[in-house]
């Protein structure tokens, strides 16, 4: 409590946030766009599960309903598209922009300016994105991987506007992993070492890489099908020299990384609630710094996982398959060392660590059901199963999106100064959690059983799980509602949060008073500020 | 002032940090060529070799394979195109002549090309052909039909469990 007061003081120096709505517009100030990217993302997540609903209602029951095979197909790619670069990618820049420069001990962003850029885009992209819904021919239907030559020679002329989309959203998010690199390299507090940072920063860092690896690769997979699409060239086209195979390698090139960057950053978050809330220093900092590299560098060299039904060497299908398991391992170590930090400590259960614990064993469901697709010859039985679905989900809806809210819950108190409603916040954890298992498990066994992804009808042995499924989704659809109103209800009525709401909780970000002021770190902190508040035993 | 100590970012860091985004962009389209030459080393994806003279191959009398020959075509291709044999036992490191029938039903002139593949991948690499229809563009007069010549070899390297092997052609129209 001593040291809220310091930045404090410093405030005067500053004007405060400008009046009214243009604030938000002209906005350079990195805790403003955080909050523009979170909201952003949390608007996406509502659309996309507003499309979730619409696909599980449809497969209430066996049959036609509601929707004809066609709107459907356009329902499940839009769901796919608007998750992944509309909610979970914004989201993690989102709580990137709030947290690291006040975990680095910085004042802002290292390019304030360009970070106003890559969020404004984001919005243009979406409403591209949705608007393909009114057009002539529909919205895009050939999945959120867009295979060619469904997505280049059978796709409808929307098509091009989803293309231009996904160079936004691309450009956007390459800015701003190009910010965050600067940012963590560049601004830190000039006492603070590499070894020094907290993991989300770490975690942060690294998937940053990722990003300007991997989201150029998807901008050339798209712009050859924009030219083959309309300017005469045969890359995914076997008449002109091309082959539609490659376009599966160059999407999965990006495509792999693609997936670490959604979920390293919730690996760093829940390696800064675990300690907290069992009161001991994270267990082998070192190793998570590593072991985050580690799968980082992998997720670059086992892309053709995705593919072993394409036709591939036995030698081919066996490097894949290794390269996969050995992914394993690093992950491995850092649920070790999550459990290892819980080991013998003084553990309570707020909401954050709720949320933490359920990622922990629900997101190593879904790694296992990983590596059970890796396996390549039982992927010929798994290969676009719900089994496929129920592993992706597991990972990114109680992995990914799991580390978001329980990043939501810890850091609440300290961007809004105000505490959430802890007795609704624990009933919706507990709708939340026991729904989506009731959503994702059964597609475990429809899958296995033989029934493939994106279809709106099914062979009658499937309905009983199916029906299951559904009205898990709806429950969890409606735990929304409750957790939006937990949000509002806490930036409006929230109780005044004190600096440090959770006692044993570790980070520069902690030593600043809640609500935290407009401007932050105006002068660095010092060594001895940084040691008293690291992750280090 | 202390915040005066922070690193100014240097002019070579963004050039490189800049330039990442950029070489990958560029790295997809260096895809295309790579691909294609590790499909030639490798036989991924059923990509076959051809041979440019009829060398001698070691024999081994007793073992055979079973090829079988397919044949489809693309849509908006009018020509009905069919193997002549569907299958044949073949003896590895003999060569083997077969072909195609392809006749034009339309009153008018048509090209395309046949686009070959192997299974499976890893008899891709050992299957050669010495001479192919597929290794030109093909024209088709009005209600021509055509019998298409393809000469092969199965190179006794190929691993020993693999007893059948297919090959299949796609064709695809060509404008002119």
């Amino acid at each position: 409590m001593s040291s809220t007061t310091t930045a404090a003081a410093h405030d005067d120096h500053h004007h405060g946030p400008e009046k009214g709505l243009l604030r938000w517009v002209k906005t350079t100030n990195h805790k403003d766009i955080g909050t523009l990217y979170l909201w952003f993302s949390f608007i996406m997540l509502l659309v996309g599960g507003a499309f979730a609903m619409g696909i599980r209602s449809e497969l209430l029951q066996p049959g036609l309903q509601l929707f004809e095979p066609q709107v459907f197909n356009q329902l499940t790619t839009m769901h796919g598209l608007i998750m992944v670069f509309g909610a979970i990618m914004p989201a993690f820049v989102g709580l990137a922009n709030w947290l690291i420069p006040m975990m680095v001990g910085a004042p802002d962003m290292a390019l304030p300016r360009m970070n106003n850029w890559s969020f404004w885009i984001l919005p243009f992209a979406g409403a591209i994105l949705l608007s393909t819904f009114f057009m002539e021919g529909g919205a895009p239907a050939f999945g959120w991987t867009f295979y060619a030559p469904l997505s280049t020679t059978f796709a409808p002329d929307s098509t091009d506007f989803f293309i231009f989309a996904v160079h936004l959203l691309g450009f956007s998010s390459i800015m701003g992993a190009i910010n965050i690199i600067a940012t963590v390299l560049n601004m830190k507090a000039p006492e603070m070492r590499l070894m020094d940072m907290p993991l989300f920063v770490w975690t942060w860092l690294i998937t940053s890489f990722l990003l300007i690896g991997a989201m150029p690769v998807l901008a050339g997979a798209v712009t050859m099908m924009l030219t083959d699409r309309n300017f005469g060239t045969a890359f995914f086209d076997a008449t002109g020299g091309g082959d539609p195979v490659m376009f599966q390698h160059i999407f999965w090139f990006f495509g792999h990384p693609e997936v670490y960057i959604m979920i390293l950053p919730a690996f760093g978050i829940i390696s800064h609630i675990i300690p907290t809330f069992a009161r001991k220093p994270l267990f082998g900092y070192t190793s998570m710094v590593y072991a985050t590299a580690s799968i980082a560098f992998l997720s670059y060299i086992v892309w053709a996982h995705h593919m072993f039904l394409t036709g591939m060497p036995v030698a081919g299908e066996l490097y894949f398959m290794y390269a996969t398991m050995l992914i394993a391992v690093p992950t491995g170590v850092k649920v070790f060392n999550w459990v290892a930090t819980m080991w013998k400590g003084s553990m309570t259960f707020e909401t954050p660590m709720l949320w933490a614990l359920s990622f922990v064993f629900l997101f190593t469901i879904g790694g296992f059901s990983g590596l059970m697709l890796g396996i390549a010859p039982a992927d010929i039985q798994y290969h676009d199963t719900y089994f496929v679905v129920a592993h992706f989900h597991y990972v990114l809806v109680t992995g990914a999106l799991w580390g978001i809210i329980a990043a939501v819950f810890y850091w609440l108190p300290k961007w809004t100064g105000k505490m959430y409603n802890e007795r609704l916040a624990k009933i919706h954890f507990w709708i939340a959690t026991i729904s989506v298992n009731i959503t994702f498990f059964p597609q475990h066994f429809i899958g296995l059983a033989g029934m493939p992804r994106r279809i709106p009808d099914y062979a009658l042995q499937f309905a009983d799980f199916n029906y299951i499924s559904s009205i898990g989704s709806f429950a969890f659809g409606l735990s929304f509602i409750l957790f939006t109103y937990i949000i509002v209800d806490c930036i409006r009525n929230g109780k005044p949060a004190v600096a440090r709401p959770w006692e044993s909780a570790k980070g520069l970000e902690w030593t600043l008073a809640a609500p935290v002021a407009y401007h932050t770190f105006d002068e660095p902190p010092t060594r001895a500020e940084i040691l008293a508040e690291s992750q280090h035993s | 002032m202390a915040s005066m100590e922070r690193k100014k970012i240097s002019k070579g860091f963004w050039i490189k940090l800049v330039s990442v985004p950029v070489l990958m962009f560029f790295f997809a389209y260096a895809m295309v060529p790579i691909y294609d030459v590790l499909c030639d080393l490798t036989g991924f994806n059923g990509k076959t070799g051809t041979v440019e003279t009829e060398q001698q191959y070691q024999v081994d009398e007793d073992r055979l394979v079973t090829v079988s020959f397919f044949a489809s075509t693309s849509p908006g291709f009018p020509v009905q195109f069919a193997p002549k044999e569907t299958s044949m036992e073949v003896v590895p490191g003999k060569f083997y002549n077969t072909s195609y029938i392809a006749k034009n039903t339309t009153d008018q002139v048509i090209y395309g090309q046949a686009i070959p593949s192997v299974a499976p991948t890893d008899a891709a690499l050992h299957f050669k052909k010495l001479e192919c229809f597929c290794f030109v563009k093909q024209g088709f007069q009005p209600g021509e039909e055509v019998e298409m010549a393809l000469r092969f070899v199965v190179e006794p390297e190929m691993e020993e469990w693999i007893k059948d092997v297919s090959l299949s052609y796609n064709f695809y129209k060509l404008d002119s």
